[in-house]
């Protein structure tokens, strides 16, 4: 909750936070708003050029380009969360593991952390995919388990900076479980630079999600995401400029927020250290 | 640092052990592998695939003994062969795109630095000016552009309206041949333009901004303090001592900026039909084509560790703490 009050005095944090609360309204209402159904397919409505009637103009079989884009971003939304869900979950629980207990299992960890982040991440996502079918719940799971590496390296120096503190030592002697000083006592404190690596990671989920999509292995149409929408745009650079620039817009406009607003909190959490990379 | 030379060389061993082993568990434990029966509703996979799969891996042996075979065969660049019409080995598939890919990145490499570090230098220098805040929205836009968006805008604007630009392949492909040496580069040169833009954007926005921060700390260090009160010139305090400790870190971040480097070559080679690694894997995940998907993954980190290697080295070699063997 102080956090919060700190954010509402940065404007950028401020700017950004709304942009993003905007896009979730959107995503949970595009049933209501959306003024035309995404899928419905007119064909004496083709390539229309944005106009009062297609405020961003139809695509290649006369769909609404406005209608299909506030679809979309209730998929890249829904990709980038349960995605960055699977990826916390992951680098908090390995994180914490690896800064507590030290020794062989913090070496182990750390080790596979290394190896981890050898493969260039689009490599391995492509790898993967190719041996399932191409599923928003494959992208989702996909893009969660090849990017928890840089939580679980924060989480492990919290937890390194704060077990040996006298909080900690106070609990240790009163008898409480591993578990419970890990879950209750250490990782609470934690919260902030995970919020952090939360939102920065967001912004990289939507990145990803919609490359993928654009390569065409990620959502797949007729369902709309920013990114498959693009491919679209490639076919028909030379007559229909809108049905490049919209999608794009988008995606660009909601990665920055979450960018943005991970970078305020970073600053407010942590004013002096700046983030290095 | 003959110390830290072999401490350093067990340990890449050991992470392209790491690497090899989550290859092969790509290959075996993903739910949708070869032989799961998930694969059976794939109307791509026929029964005489499967088989051809459970041939070429030994999928009928135990895993160790599979997995030492793969590894046998990777020593030799033995990748097996692709499940393409062409049929040909992997390792030669690979051979024949990758001076591409290394040249664009080895490029892009460049241009980051030579753009990315003085813009860094010169918004840590002005720091609060309009251009260091210009440079710092430049650099969150660089964060956040998608770069196959990035691709589709720089094709739109300076291929189809203003024409100036190629927007596909490496060279021409109409009299290509009779062009004479200087055509040739200068051919070259304008298919690579907006390539080199989409690879390098991003990393420039990365670099630039780890020199600034780098470059401000430094800046407010102690001894940069000292050297002021010593009376030293300006200039010997920026471009002697802290420039030197400011772009030290720069090349284990280098190192480390490899894997989206590398990354990006799927983007923008798929997009410019540029024939290097990254497109070579994306048409093999588009056609299934395992065995180049698997020797494409493995080279790709193998490239990325060897890279990460080579930028603990120089980092030990340029700084005396390291070279003259303390401990850091």
């Amino acid at each position: 909750m102080e956090l919060f009050k700190e954010l509402l005095k940065h404007k950028i944090g401020v700017v950004s936070l709304s942009l993003i609360l905007f896009l979730i309204f959107i995503a949970v209402f595009a049933h209501i708003i959306a003024p035309y159904d995404p899928f419905e397919i007119r064909v004496n409505e083709i390539l229309v050029p944005p106009c009062l009637k297609h405020p961003l103009g139809t695509d290649l079989l006369g769909r609404d380009v406005l209608s299909r884009m506030i679809y979309a971003s209730r998929i890249s939304l829904e990709v980038s969360i349960v995605a960055i869900g699977i990826s916390t979950l992951i680098g908090v629980f390995l994180g914490s593991i690896a800064g507590y207990f030290g020794g062989l299992i913090d070496n182990i960890i750390c080790r596979f952390i290394d190896i981890m982040l050898c493969f260039p991440t689009i490599f391995l996502i492509l790898a993967v995919i190719a041996y399932l079918e191409p599923s928003i719940l494959t992208i989702m799971i996909v893009i969660g388990l090849t990017s928890w590496m840089g939580v679980a390296r924060l989480v492990r120096a919290e937890i390194l900076s704060l077990k040996e503190r006298d909080f900690i030592l106070a609990a240790k002697v009163y008898g409480a479980s591993t578990f419970r000083i890990i879950f209750k006592h250490l990782l609470p404190n934690a919260l902030g630079p995970v919020l952090v690596s939360v939102s920065l990671g967001m912004g990289q989920a939507i990145l990803i999600e919609s490359a993928l999509s654009f390569l065409g292995i990620g959502v797949q149409p007729p369902v709309p995401s920013w990114g498959n929408m693009l491919i679209e745009g490639k076919d028909t650079l030379e007559i229909a400029w809108w049905l490049s620039v919209f999608p794009g817009l988008a995606i660009l406009l909601t990665v920055l927020a979450f960018t943005l607003l991970g970078e305020t909190l970073q600053e407010i959490i942590n004013p002096k250290k700046i983030k290095q990379n | 640092m003959i110390e830290f030379l072999i401490k350093r060389l067990i340990s890449l061993i050991i992470s392209l052990l790491g690497i090899t082993i989550i290859s092969f568990s790509i290959i075996h434990l993903a739910p949708g592998g070869p032989l799961s029966p998930l694969t059976e509703f794939n109307p791509k996979i026929t029964p005489e695939y499967r088989e051809r799969l459970v041939k070429m891996y030994g999928l009928d042996k135990p895993l160790y003994i599979q997995y030492w075979n793969w590894l046998k065969g990777i020593i030799k660049l033995d990748f097996g062969r692709s499940f393409s019409l062409d049929r040909r080995p992997v390792w030669d598939k690979i051979k024949e795109r990758l001076p591409v890919t290394l040249l664009i990145n080895f490029l892009s490499l460049i241009l980051i630095l030579l753009i990315g570090v003085p813009l860094g230098i010169y918004s840590a220098l002005k720091a609060g000016s309009l251009g260091d805040r210009l440079t710092t929205i430049f650099i969150f836009i660089g964060y956040a552009m998608p770069s196959f968006w990035f691709a589709l805008i720089l094709m739109m604007i300076f291929g189809v309206k203003l024409h100036w630009l190629p927007i596909s392949g490496l060279h021409s492909i109409v009299g290509y041949e009779e062009m004479s040496f200087l055509q040739k580069v200068w051919d070259w040169t304008k298919h690579l333009i907006c390539p080199l833009c989409v690879a390098t954007f991003g990393g420039i926005a990365g670099i630039s901004r780890y020199v600034r921060n780098s470059m401000y700390e430094v800046l407010h260090a102690d001894f940069i303090l000292f050297a002021k009160a010593k009376g030293l010139p300006e200039n010997v305090i920026i471009y002697k001592h802290a420039l030197r400790n400011a772009l030290l870190p720069l090349i284990t971040i280098l190192g480390l900026s490899l894997p989206s480097l590398i990354g990006g070559s799927v983007i923008f080679e798929t997009i410019f039909g540029i024939p290097g690694v990254g497109q070579l894997m994306w048409q093999a995940v588009m056609a299934r084509d395992y065995p180049v998907i698997m020797g494409t993954l493995f080279l790709v980190s193998l490239l990325t560790l060897l890279g990460n290697f080579l930028a603990d080295i120089g980092y030990a070699l340029a700084d005396p703490r390291i070279r003259l063997g303390k401990k850091h």
